[in-house]
This record gives C-alpha cells, sequence and structure tokens, in this order.
C-alpha cells in the first residue's frame, strides 16, 4: 500500500483514501468543437504508459476530496513529488533534480 | 539411552520442556501422550512415529523432515469440529494442545497400506510435463476422466463441511523499527533499537523466539546457553514500553514503502480457545525501517530413496533433540555436505543415540572435526556418497560408495542430511531488491533494495554469530559492544543439485510435496525447458504449499548443469506472496456476512417490512421490490401494484435516488457544462430531465433536475450512480473550470423521497401541502417549490416516472417516515397502494422511460436512445459534444432503443437475448441486438420489451427474431412508449 502525500491536507496519507484519476496536465482545450478527429483522440484516448517516471492525477476521496497531481515512477512506484491541481506542470530538469 | 515408558525417544535431560506437563493427543485415531510445548511433529517422533504422510503423485510413505515451515511431507488435517477442519497443516510447526485430533492426508485406505501407492509402480506415467502430455484428448475425455482424476489427485486434505465460525481481526500499526525474524540477529537488533529508544516491533513466526539458537547446544553468549539468552532478551524487551513483541506472528508480505503483513496465529495452539479471542490477527505495518532477520533454511541432499520416513534434516534433528528432548532414532546415519551435520551428529551421540557412521560428500574436513568423530567413536567417510536406502514405511539401511569406490551397508533408522543452508530472500525480494549470486559461497544474497530495509544475519549470508551480532547491531545503528561468544559450528558452505552419481536408479527427490524427481527436471531440459520458469511449470517444481523452500535450489542447479550455464544465467524463480500459507480468514477480517458491505436502508425501510415487503439489493441498498397481499405470488402483485398506480394512486419510496446540490453564482453555468441540455434559461420553480454525457459522448447519467433559484439546482441521479456523478461533477469543477463559483454537496441520505402517482395523486397530498398551490395550472408538470408538507419543510416536484399524475415530496430524512405515514393514511383509503421497485420498472417501461446501466451501456449515445430531443443544438460547449461528433457516433445504421412486441402477447422476452434478422440463417448467426428491458404489461395485456437494434429506427413495423434454446420468437419493431403515447395523463 502506498503512502501519498496530499498537498492539500498536507500529510503522508495511505493509499486506501486515494482514487487514481488518470494521467496530469491533459488541458481539455476551451474550443472543444474545433478539434479534429485526430486531435480529439489524441486528448481523449491516447495515454502515455512510460516505464518510469510518470505524471498523474489522484483524488483524495476518503479526505478532503481535492484532485492533486504527482510525479510517481512506476518501476519503485514511488512517489517524488505530489502538488495541487492547476500549479505547473514539473519541467524535465525539476523532475530530474527529483529523481537525485 | 533413557527412555520414558510412553514416549520411548523422549531422552531424559535433554530439551527444555517440562515432564510433568503431559498432552493427550490422537493421530489418525490411535491415542498418543506428549508434552506441552512439543510440535505436533516432536510428539509423534517422541512415541517413534515417523511415518506422517502419503507424497501427492505415487503415494509414497513420508515423514517429518523438517522443524519449521519449509516442511515439505508433514500435512496434516487438524480437526476440532466440522466446521474447523484445517487441511494441509505442518505437523513441524502445529504446536501440540490437549485433545488434538490429527490426520494424515492422501492416503487410502490407511496410512501403512494405501491402494494409491501403485502409481509409483505406474511412475513413468507421472514424468515430468505429465499433464501436458496425457491430458491432451480426446477433448471429451476432459469432462467425464481428466478433470475428475485431477481434481481427486490435487486434493491434500479436506475442507470443513461447515462455514468458519471463528472471528479474525485486523490492526495497522506504525513504528520507527519493524524486525522481521527473532533470532539471534533480530533479537539483537530489537535489543540495540529499543536501547536507542526506538519504537520497535519484533515478530517470530515460532511460538518461542530464539531461532536456531533454541537448537545449538554449543553456543555460549555471555556465559549463557543460547535459548537462555533468548529468553532473558524477549523478557527484556517485552517488559519495554517501545517494544512489541509478537510470537506466532509470520511476516508474509512485503509491499510498497516499508509496510509489511504479518499473520499473528492467537488461538490455533489451545486446547480451549477463549471465545472471546479472534483466531488470528493480520498486521498492517508501517515501519520507518525493515530490518529482515528471516535466517536460513537446511536444504536436503539429493540422492537416491531420500524420502524415506526417517530421513531428515540434520537441523530439524538437533532442534527437535535439544528444544523438545527428543531422538529421530536408535542408529542414526548423517550425510553431510556442511559442518552442521557433525554437530548434529555429536549431539545425538552425546544423548546416548549411536552413529552408524558419517558420510561427507566433501573430500576435504576440518581436523577438528574428524578430531571429535574419532573421539566418540564414530566412523566418518570422506569423499563418499549414499547411493540408495531401504525401507518401506520407515527407512532401515543405506548403501554408501566411499572414496575408493568401495560399497558398504549400514543398517540405520534414521538418517540426518546436512546439505547446507539458503538464505531466505523472500522478504527481501518482495521488497523488490532482485537476489545477488554470490560466486564464492555459491548462493543467492538479498540485493539491493529499492526500499529502506536492511538484511541481516542467516539470511544475509552470515554463518558465523560474532558476525551475525555485529551486523544486527550496526543495521539499527548501535554502538559496537562486547559480547562474550563460543560459537565452534559454522553453516557455511554445502552441495546444490545432485551429489554423488549422477543416475539414480530409484527416485531422487528434488521437491517432496510435489514427488519432482532429479530425472524429472533433466527431462524438462532435455524437451526444452531451458529458463527455470518453465522448468518449474512443467515439472512442478516448488509449486506446491511450501513453495519451494528446500527444492528451488536444487532444482536450478540441475537444470543449470544440464544447460551448461551458471546458476544466475539460468536465474531464480520469483518470490511471491505470502511467505507461508495464510488462511482467507486472515485477510478478509471483520468484512464478512453483514459488514461485508454497508447495507444502506431509506427512512421508510422499517414501514415496508412491517407491511410485509419482499426486497432486492439495488447497489447498496435495500429497496422494497413488492408488497405481496394474502397469499399473492410475484407476478399478481406486481399486476396489482402496476394497475392500481394506473387507476387510482400509488405510494413509493425513491428515497435511494442519489441527490446532488448545486449551488453558486455560477450553478446554471455549471450545469450547462455537466449536462447535455441548457440550464440558464430555465426558469426557477421548473425542473428538467436531464442527460449527462462523458466527453466520449456516451450516455453516464441521467435524472430530473429542479431549478429552486438562478443560483440553486437540486440534482437527482440514479440510484447506483451517485458517487461516480458527484466525482465526475467534482472533477470538471476542480480541475477544467476552477474558476467557477460553484459548490456541491451530496445530499441523497438527507432527503426521504416520497412519490405520489396516479390519478389521485394530488387529490392525497393537497390537504398536506401548505404554502403551495398545487394545481395543475400553478403547477404543471415539471415543476418544483419550497413547501411544507404535513408542517415539514419540503421540497415539492410535479414530475412522473409513471406517465401519470404524479409528485415526488422531499422532506428531510428524519421526519421521513412520518410524512410517509402521512401520505399512506390518506391514500390507503382512497384505493391507493403502496409499490415496489418492480412495479415501478414495468410502470417506466409501458413509457419507455430508460434505465441508464440497463437500457444504455457504455456505447450508447443520447441520439441512439431517441433523446435527441434533450440534446441542445446550440449551446457551445458542453461534455459529451465534441465526442458526438465522432463519425461513428454520427453514422448511420447505430444501435438504436426501440420497442418490441412479441408476436404472441403473452410471451415475455429473456431480458440480455439476442436478436436476429433471420432465423433460418446458418449458426453462427449475425447478431444485429439486444433486448434490455422485458416486463408483462398488465395494463396492456401483454409483454413489451425494449431493445437495441441496429437500424432499429428505421425498422418500425418489422418483424424480427430473438432465438432461444428451445423456440424462436418472433417480434415487432415499435416505438418505446407503449402506453398514452400522446402523454395526456401527466398533464392531468
Ligand atoms: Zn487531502
Amino acid at each position: 500500500m502506498l503512502l501519498i502525500h496530499c498537498p492539500y491536507c498536507e500529510d503522508d496519507r495511505p493509499e486506501l483514501e486515494f482514487s487514481h484519476a488518470g494521467q496530469a496536465h491533459i488541458v481539455r482545450p476551451t474550443d472543444m468543437d474545433g478539434l479534429s478527429d485526430e486531435e480529439f483522440e489524441a486528448m481523449f484516448f491516447i495515454r502515455d504508459n512510460p516505464k518510469g517516471i510518470i505524471l498523474e492525477r489522484w483524488r483524495h476521496s476518503m479526505g478532503c476530496g481535492r484532485f492533486l497531481n504527482a510525479v510517481r515512477h512506476t518501476v519503485t512506484d514511488k512517489f517524488l513529488k505530489t502538488y495541487k491541481a492547476g500549479q505547473p506542470r514539473p519541467t524535465d530538469k525539476d523532475i530530474e533534480d527529483l529523481l537525485k | 539411552m533413557t527412555k520414558s515408558s510412553s514416549q520411548p525417544y523422549r531422552i531424559k535431560g535433554a530439551g527444555t520442556l517440562s515432564r510433568a506437563r503431559t498432552v493427550q493427543f490422537t493421530f489418525d485415531g490411535k491415542s498418543y501422550e506428549g508434552l506441552e510445548g512439543d510440535t505436533l511433529a516432536s510428539a509423534l517422533l517422541a512415541n517413534g512415529v515417523h511415518l506422517m504422510g502419503r507424497s501427492f503423485k505415487y503415494h509414497r510413505p513420508r515423514g517429518v523432515m523438517s522443524a519449521g515451515v519449509e516442511e515439505p511431507s508433514a500435512l496434516m488435517n487438524i480437526t476440532r469440529d466440522n466446521a474447523r477442519t484445517n487441511p494441509n497443516v505442518r505437523a513441524s510447526v502445529q504446536e501440540l494442545y490437549d485433545g488434538m485430533k490429527a490426520e494424515s492426508q492422501n492416503r487410502f485406505p490407511s496410512l501403512s497400506f494405501d491402494v494409491g501407492a501403485v502409481n509409483s509402480l505406474l511412475s513413468p506415467a507421472f514424468v515430468a510435463g505429465f499433464y501436458y502430455k496425457t491430458f491432451k484428448w480426446p477433448a471429451k475425455a476432459w469432462d467425464k476422466l481428466y478433470e475428475p482424476f485431477i481434481r481427486r489427485a490435487a486434493g491434500l486434505g479436506e475442507s470443513p463441511t461447515e462455514e468458519d465460525p471463528d472471528r479474525y481481526s485486523n490492526r495497522f500499526a506504525h513504528c520507527d523499527v519493524l524486525i522481521i525474524g527473532g533470532g539471534a540477529a533480530g533479537l539483537m537488533a530489537a535489543k540495540t533499537a529499543a536501547a536507542k529508544k526506538q519504537s520497535v516491533i519484533i515478530c517470530d513466526e515460532n511460538p518461542k523466539m530464539g531461532g536456531w539458537l533454541l537448537a545449538d547446544s554449543d553456543v555460549r553468549i555471555d556465559g549463557k546457553s543460547g535459548a537462555q539468552w533468548a529468553a532473558d532478551t524477549v523478557a527484556e524487551l517485552q517488559a519495554m514500553d517501545n517494544v512489541r513483541v509478537l510470537t506466532r506472528t509470520t511476516g508474509f508480505g512485503y509491499f510498497q514503502q516499508n509496510m509489511v503483513a504479518l499473520n499473528e496465529r492467537v488461538t490455533d495452539h489451545l486446547s480451549r480457545p477463549d471465545p472471546d479471542l479472534p483466531r488470528e490477527r493480520m498486521w498492517q505495518v508501517r515501519a520507518k525501517k525493515v530490518v529482515i532477520a528471516q535466517g536460513s533454511i537446511e536444504r536436503h541432499m539429493v540422492f537416491s530413496g531420500n524420502d524415506r520416513p526417517g530421513v531428515v534434516l540434520a537441523g530439524a534433528a538437533q532442534m527437535w533433540l535439544n528444544q523438545h528432548g527428543v531422538a529421530v532414532g536408535h542408529t542414526v546415519g548423517v550425510y553431510a555436505a556442511c559442518d552442521t551435520g557433525y554437530a548434529a551428529a555429536f549431539d545425538l551421540y552425546e544423548a546416548g543415540v549411536n552413529v552408524a557412521a558419517i558420510i561427507d560428500h566433501r573430500a576435504e574436513v576440518s581436523e577438528d572435526l574428524l578430531d571429535q568423530a574419532k573421539t566418540h567413536g564414530i566412523e566418518v567417510h570422506t569423499n563418499a556418497n549414499i547411493t540408495s536406502t531401504s525401507g518401506r514405511l520407515r527407512i532401515n539401511g543405506m548403501t554408501v560408495e566411499t572414496s575408493n569406490g568401495e560399497t558398504k551397508e549400514f543398517e540405520v533408522d534414521a538418517l540426518l542430511m546436512a546439505g547446507g543452508w539458503t538464505p531466505s530472500l523472500h522478504l527481501s525480494s518482495q521488497s523488490r531488491a532482485k537476489p545477488a549470486w554470490d560466486e564464492a559461497t555459491q548462493r543467492f544474497l538479498p540485493g539491493v533494495s529499492p526500499q529502506d530495509c536492511v538484511n541481516i544475519g542467516g539470511c544475509n549470508g552470515l554463518d558465523d554469530l560474532d558476525a551475525v551480532f555485529a551486523e544486527a547491531i550496526k543495521a539499527v545503528g548501535g554502538k559496537k559492544t562486547k559480547i562474550e561468544i563460543t560459537d565452534d559450528v559454522s553453516t557455511a558452505g554445502g552441495a546444490i543439485g545432485i551429489v554423488g552419481p549422477e543416475e539414480h536408479k530409484g527416485k531422487a527427490f528434488v521437491d517432496f510435496q510435489n514427488d519432482v524427481t532429479a530425472k524429472d527436471i533433466k527431462l524438462a531440459v532435455r524437451e526444452g525447458m531451458h529458463s527455470i520458469e518453465h522448468v518449474k511449470r512443467y515439472t512442478t517444481n516448488g509449486m506446491a504449499t511450501d513453495q519451494g523452500k528446500l527444492s528451488n535450489m536444487h532444482g536450478l542447479a540441475i537444470a543449470a548443469k544440464l544447460l551448461g550455464k551458471s546458476i544466475p544465467e539460468v536465474g531464480l524463480t520469483t518470490f511471491r506472496a505470502p511467505y507461508t500459507p495464510t488462511t482467507f480468514g486472515s485477510f478478509v477480517g471483520h468484512d464478512r456476512g453483514s459488514l461485508f458491505d454497508p447495507n444502506r436502508k431509506t427512512p421508510i425501510h422499517d414501514w415496508a417490512v412491517e407491511q410485509g415487503a419482499t426486497f432486492e439489493p439495488v447497489s447498496l441498498w435495500q429497496r422494497a421490490w413488492y408488497f405481496p397481499k394474502g397469499d399473492e405470488d410475484m407476478h399478481s402483485a406486481v399486476d396489482r401494484e402496476c394497475q392500481t398506480v394506473r387507476k387510482a394512486a400509488g405510494v413509493f419510496d425513491a428515497s435511494t435516488l442519489g441527490k446532488i446540490e448545486v449551488v453558486g453564482p455560477d450553478a446554471a453555468a455549471f450545469m450547462d457544462k455537466m449536462y447535455t441540455n441548457g440550464w440558464s434559461k430555465l426558469k426557477a420553480g421548473r425542473a428538467k430531465y436531464g442527460i449527462m454525457c462523458r466527453e466520449d459522448g456516451f450516455i453516464y447519467d441521467d435524472g430530473v433536475v429542479g431549478k429552486l433559484s438562478d443560483t440553486r439546482f437540486h440534482v437527482t441521479t440514479t440510484t447506483g450512480g451517485a458517487p461516480r456523478v458527484l466525482n465526475h461533477m467534482e472533477d470538471y469543477l476542480q480541475t477544467e473550470f476552477p474558476d467557477m463559483q460553484v459548490w456541491l454537496t451530496s445530499t441523497t441520505e438527507q432527503w426521504a423521497t416520497i412519490a405520489v402517482q396516479g390519478p389521485k395523486a394530488r387529490e392525497i397530498i393537497e390537504p398536506l401541502v401548505s404554502g403551495a398551490n398545487i394545481s395543475d395550472e400553478k403547477f404543471p408538470h415539471m415543476s418544483v417549490i419550497e413547501c411544507k408538507v404535513c408542517g415539514v419543510p419540503a421540497r415539492l416536484f410535479r414530475i412522473s416516472f409513471t406517465g401519470e399524475l404524479g409528485f415526488e415530496i422531499n422532506v428531510p430524512a428524519g421526519y421521513g417516515r412520518a410524512v410517509w405515514e402521512a401520505v399512506w393514511d390518506r391514500a390507503e383509503p382512497m384505493g391507493a397502494c403502496a409499490y415496489g421497485t418492480e412495479a415501478m420498472h414495468v410502470l417506466r417501461a409501458e413509457k419507455g422511460y430508460i434505465i441508464v446501466g440497463q437500457d444504455t451501456d457504455g456505447t450508447v449515445t443520447p441520439h441512439d436512445a431517441d433523446l435527441s430531443w434533450a440534446v441542445a443544438k446550440s449551446k457551445p460547449d458542453y461534455v459529451g459534444k465534441r465526442g458526438l461528433q465522432r463519425p461513428d457516433l454520427v453514422a448511420d445504421g447505430r444501435r438504436q432503443l426501440v420497442g418490441l412486441k412479441t408476436k404472441d402477447p403473452n410471451k415475455v422476452l429473456e431480458e440480455g437475448a439476442q436478436i436476429v434478422r433471420d432465423p433460418e440463417q446458418a449458426i453462427p448467426m449475425k447478431m444485429i441486438g439486444f433486448v434490455t428491458s422485458s416486463y408483462w404489461s398488465g395494463t396492456l395485456g401483454q409483454s413489451i420489451a425494449m431493445a437495441v437494434v441496429e437500424d432499429g429506427f428505421n425498422m418500425m413495423g418489422k418483424s424480427l427474431y430473438v432465438p432461444m434454446p428451445d423456440e424462436t420468437i418472433e417480434v415487432e419493431v415499435t416505438g418505446t412508449v407503449f402506453y398514452d403515447p400522446k402523454g395526456e395523463k401527466l398533464n392531468g
């Protein structure tokens, strides 16, 4: 069972309190009508499945109820960082620093 | 050798058990006496019983081999009563209690005469891969022949015939240091960490901590025997507030971020367990640091006839002698590839047992050991091997090939094997450390774990006690201390794979529990299994309940040798949790029966119970299904309820509907995004049916929404859908539209909802309502108003899920039953009835109202469901808008929701039945859709159904067919509204 740091509750809480909510930083375009079929496919269906770092969303559903973002390593399952929804995507440099 | 009369192999002066505390037990119906502190195995051995089971495939006689959890052979059925029958209990670890009933397994009719042993004569048929080779064809033989055979053969032991009456509990714990294993290493680590004021949990699978210190007679620590030092250390730890000592507790699973699962067996060792105690307790421990001190497991030797009862591990013989005071025989042989074999032999010699000879596989043996043997007059043959053994139900002799090729025979009644020690990597490996091969010592050692854990002692490949202590102290950051240690025997060295002659005349077992021989492993390799994972599955080596604790390394070494590869090249099979078999009960804990899931009941539930309603579960709710009167069956009750609603009125408990309060300045704008239709322009006081889609355009949920004001909506969802709908809304609100000023609150359980439906609905409720004019003119269909009902603040809807004039009264849940009863007091004299969910389903189907999840699945769009009227054309954006424009979703010929009428009006279709265009076509037929809802409509006097059918909207009036096993049913495609198609009744 993972331990996840909720950036809203500012506490490490057990995985039981959270639900996974898919890949992070997928922006729903304001002009949805303007998307081509290919763009819609890319936005809605296509997801990363990396061996290594993934940016993903979780919801502290049995806690504060807030959605948060996480940087997780898919091999070790280690959470390198969690941050509030709406905060900018970590840069490659940020992630490199987290891995050190 | 001095023997006590009832337990002839109990040695006076040996072991730590008290002779005064005797225990009575039975084995296969025969009574025996043992001592308190015995294991079932040690007690049987004390009585001279070695024959404890029959092997799985060949039904060969087997005895106990080990004194621990690695035991492959001595598996028992332990019975307390019909509900408490435990199969596959290892006699080597089961503590004896007074009145224990133990039975051997896998034998018929008796242990000493087993018909199945004929399998042994047929053994060529049971070679490696025999499942794959034998049970291939003909396919028909599977049902009648192969499967029953495999099922019978695969079963070791018997399951209880009654439900488990015991309680299992579950605890979470946190600590600075969790130490798994209470041997020398674990105890020293605990002592050190505890002295540093850290919070410590130490667990050990045995009833007594000390590990191999309990078996070793030579060790002296600070002047004490190993066993005494262990006992004193445990007492010290137990007295400290910051230490929790858990015995009979197995660390069986290592999960992420240092979460370790422990299984504590609380009552299995007790004669009369306290009913207030749980049988087992599951601990989920989160530790800052984990210290793995699992120790190591002694290997057997692979040679012909190594499985006869009386052939045991040397360490086990030493444990039985020094802890339990039991000798394994009168005259023992020793087959060694490691010094520990000598230690066991010398201890037994000193206890008065004859040692026939020590046969050492090694050419080089320490002078000191040879001198000691000489002093005792024990014959030693180095560079020699045992080539076979004899004896039917117990070993009676061994044949030895000496270094100069001579053959020597010895009479023995027990044989000790000392093959060397395999470090236990189970938990280290589960922590995701990759085992690392150590070429110098020819064994796998723990690799580097990504988690904060450390391996110490035997499991880390240490062979000497002073090194073990130094490592244990260092592991928890303690200071080096001076400890006086005497420890003569090293556990280093040993043999893996076949020793002695490569080819065996008899069977040389690698895996005793699954009856896998050295020959089987070789055959598997010759037949093309080159990966150890394939060899394992082909031979079933290591796949029994002991998970290959003894056999894996041998299997690997034999395969590697034949493949001409090194052991690490061939690779180690994966270690998986649980480390030892763990009961389902301890995983389930309290979550069973009525505690398995929440059982949700509405405020009106008890009333329905009192009225004799029959209930059905709907998601977690219990809902009144129908209210039978007299001796009505379901069919006639539902018929009566439906027709009463249509003719007079019915009262229905709709409290389970999901309810979400959407509030805030941007509430309407948010609703516009969430639902396919528009909400901004809807007037306050009006209600509307809304469809919620996912981004892909498929229906996600539906429900009626009341607009109470420009900033407040009362949203209803399907009964099962409320949590996911709220999650869906929260997701968009928090992450896509975070600037919107909207608050979402689940109010499902705050409101009791009473639906009153039927021509007399208004007449029933009107006198109860205050603060609202509910005439048709002032309060038309699809209205909502905040008012009072029976003086209670209420939200009253004019709404219908039956097609009749209808109202839904929402009152605070606490008033639910009182208001319901007030409504009922008026309704009943007017000829109305209470109706349940089945009638509700029929009534809504007669009107073609869909149920999301029944008439739709994840592939139905609002257009497919003939609900295009509820999809806004001009709204710039809503969730699902772009998805609905995808080429496949606007293409012709999609499966569309239609009505079906059976040609024979009395024939009711089966829900889920497939539909075809032409019933004469060849099988497999092309299925063009399926039935989603189907009922008998008493009102219409015929069966009605809804279905999704390819291009259904263009098939009105056409005939289609529903092929069933016994007949083909012809149906006519219709619209979905079967009753009052113009909707005149709604507006009464
Ligand atoms: Zn939180």
